[in-house]
């Protein structure tokens, strides 16, 4: 049983400055219980991965809506691998279309949610599929 | 409005109504809820009468349209003499493919051109900088020189059309870029009729879209209103957003409380620079968004015109009607639509047209179906606008002017929205004025605390949002949605080496130079810049050198 509570990375990754989303799933995340650290606009996928191990995270939760996210996301997992942090759950949300999807879980991202879904549901996924030590 | 006695002789009535009437309805039949509020959270009164608006002195203040304090609109016969500008705002991918779509939209019967660049155009970089990979062209047109935006208007007669263009940070160099186009086409500069966004304190509140710190950006705006009073008089300097406030999840008080108190910044500033009130006044406009709970946003339009005109002439001493009058585009609000049932968005925005309207605004972008899936499609778009020419051909609602003007309930609620908001312009003041409030935080950290309530609201259900968390259905993806196309980005970069072969680099270098002399004093920068434009100078270019003279903006972090 691991007593310390989940560590949850909010990032937004690129140029987009829309972090309304962003922020409500970070309140969200907080009030369950979890603690989250949230980077601010405008993270490069270097920055991002540098934050997440700097903070001993288990999720790094990504979120954009300007349709960069083909490129940013899986970057994001491909540095991760490189610096054998893969093991952390990595999540993305915002504006994606349907069929961009399956290619990014492909490329390691391991759920996106779309515009409408309830906090509560990222809350129970990360719960259920977040791994740790 | 109405006499002492008549007050008396409704308040007994109403007392009777409640007490006989009222009660025995109440106790077969419930109310739906215990308690009905507003999309913003105000409480809903069962009945307005005449009771709820005692207060109200019809010619202090609602006057006449065209009249201080414009409470009934800014010009006299408002759409009987000219409906609104249908201006849908548009861009994405080249400049070649964004020139198509304005072509269309004004075959279709748009009135206005309203311009969407892509984010690294926002945020002042060339499409070939490391940040701007995937996301050139992405949510608008890229464009890096003065040759991209020869070929955005490529074929449309800028004496003829007013363009928006929604740019902020670098709103210099793209109005520069813009007068560049004009002076190719034969056009002069006072002929030029648009709208530069120009607004950075929302920037730094909400949409993200920042370069330099608070001190150069209020300077650039300065230097621009200081310019355009001179040599571009018919152009709108700034419009003074509360759209994306709104979006961040605020309410409707909080959009008029923390607009106006960013326009107040705006005047201050240029007051301090020594301009005259009543020489920039007039190009000022706003911004406002338009949600779903229709009489809360008619209401708001009319209390923030009414606050403005009080604020510009109380607090500012302002003389001239014009420097009072506070005009506005109006955008129906991106967040009100879902990804679900994306159909039913044609409805939210039909009723968000009618907000906006029955507010009087002076020109309307109204949001596509599709647009919580991807950037709309050309069908989508059509249906939007086609919205708009509804409402003003078919609905009736545009032949006389203010038509819910006099509603107990709407002049109540007018009065409602100005005395709130006027509550958080009174507390900014205190703070120490707009931009301080925003480096404290405190603007912020309200919105998001509107935003995490509504969200509470959806979530258990004590908001119902069709199709959303109610009357769900099961749904195949979308088809259709519009892609841009990723080659952009290359074609951007090969446009801009090649472009750099072409042109007089010796001239840039030193157009470059005179530019970053003038950053570095108190001389206006507008004729710099558009000097370096002529040149072909880059976007990135142009915003380097001023993001090495001024700095950067580093955000403080609220959640």
């Amino acid at each position: 049983m691991n007593s310390r509570p989940i560590r949850v990375l909010i990032a937004k990754p690129g140029l987009d400055g829309h972090d309304r989303g962003a922020k409500v799933i970070a309140r969200a995340l907080r009030d369950a219980g979890m603690e989250v650290i949230y980077t601010g606009l405008r993270q490069t996928p270097e920055q991002i991965v540098s934050a997440a191990i700097q903070e001993d995270v288990d999720v790094v939760a990504m979120s954009i809506l300007s349709g960069a996210h083909n490129y940013l996301l899986p970057r994001v997992v491909e540095l991760l691998k490189q610096e054998d942090a893969d093991d952390m759950l990595v999540l993305g949300g915002g504006v994606i279309p349907d069929e961009d999807i399956p290619g990014l879980k492909e490329a390691g991202i391991k759920e996106i949610f779309t515009p409408g879904t309830p906090t509560t549901a990222v809350v129970d996924y990360i719960n259920e599929n977040v791994n740790r030590q | 409005m109405f006499d002492n006695e008549s007050l008396n002789q409704i308040k007994q009535s109403r007392n009777e109504w409640e007490e006989t009437q009222l009660k025995k309805t109440l106790a077969k039949f419930p109310e739906r809820k215990e308690e009905f509020t507003t999309v913003s959270g105000e409480v809903v009164n069962p009945l307005y009468t005449p009771e709820d608006i005692e207060w109200l002195d019809y010619n202090k203040d609602l006057g006449y349209p065209g009249e201080y304090p414009f409470t009934r609109g800014v010009q006299p016969t408002m759409y009987r003499g000219k409906l609104w500008t249908m201006r849908m705002y548009a861009g994405f991918a080249t400049a070649e493919e964004s020139n198509n779509r304005y072509k269309y939209l004004l075959e279709q019967g748009q009135t206005g051109l309203s311009v969407a660049f892509d984010l690294p155009t926002q945020i002042g970089y060339d499409s070939d900088h490391p940040l701007a990979e995937g996301e050139v062209g992405k949510v608008g047109v890229a464009i890096d020189s003065l040759e991209d935006m020869e070929t955005l208007f490529e074929g449309i007669p800028l004496d003829k059309v007013s363009t928006s263009m929604t740019i902020n940070a670098p709103a210099s160099v793209l109005l520069a870029m813009y007068m560049a186009v004009a002076e190719k086409q034969g056009v002069t500069p006072d002929k030029l009729r648009g709208t530069i966004q120009n607004d950075i304190l929302k920037e730094y509140i909400a949409r993200g879209t920042y370069i330099f710190p608070v001190e150069p950006s209020m300077r650039l705006i300065t230097n621009i209103f200081e310019y355009c009073s001179k040599y571009v008089p018919k152009w709108n300097t700034i419009s003074i957003s509360g759209y994306h406030i709104r979006e961040a999840g605020c309410t409707a008080a909080q959009e008029v409380g923390f607009t106006l108190a960013d326009g107040i910044a705006y005047v201050e500033s240029a007051i301090k620079a020594g301009l005259d009130v009543d020489d920039f006044a007039p190009r000022l406009s706003f911004f406002f968004n338009a949600h779903n709970d229709l009489l809360e946003e008619v209401s708001k339009y009319r209390a923030a015109r009414r606050l403005w005109a009080r604020i510009m002439k109380e607090r500012f001493g302002a003389k001239k009607p014009k420097s009072m009058m506070l005009k506005f585009h109006t955008q129906t609000g991106g967040s009100t639509l879902t990804a679900q049932q994306p159909d039913n968005n044609i409805v939210r925005v039909a009723i968000q047209t009618l907000a906006a309207v029955l507010g009087g605004t002076q020109s309307l972008h109204t949001n596509s179906r599709d647009e919580a899936l991807a950037l709309p499609t050309e069908d989508s778009v059509r249906i939007a606008l086609r919205t708009q020419q509804i409402v003003g051909y078919e609905s009736g609602v545009t032949d006389t002017v203010d038509p819910l003007a006099g509603s107990y309930y709407i002049e109540a609620k007018t009065k409602e929205i100005e005395d709130k908001a006027m509550e958080y312009i009174n507390k900014i003041d205190e703070l120490g004025g707009a931009p301080r409030a925003i480096d404290m935080g405190y603007i912020q950290q309200q919105i998001m605390d509107a935003a995490y309530k509504y969200q509470r609201e959806v979530e258990t259900g004590a908001r119902i949002v069709v199709g959303m968390n109610k009357f769900q259905v099961e749904e195949e993806s979308p088809k259709g949605l519009l892609k841009v196309d990723p080659a952009v980005g290359n074609l951007q970069k090969h446009k801009i080496s090649d472009l750099k072969t072409r042109r007089n680099n010796e001239l840039v270098k030193e157009k470059l130079e005179a530019l970053r002399s003038a950053c570095e004093s108190d001389e206006n920068v507008m004729p710099h810049i558009l000097e370096a434009v002529k040149t072909y100078a880059t976007l990135g270019e142009i915003c380097g050198v001023m993001r090495e003279v001024f700095g950067e903006y580093q955000q403080s972090v609220i959640i």
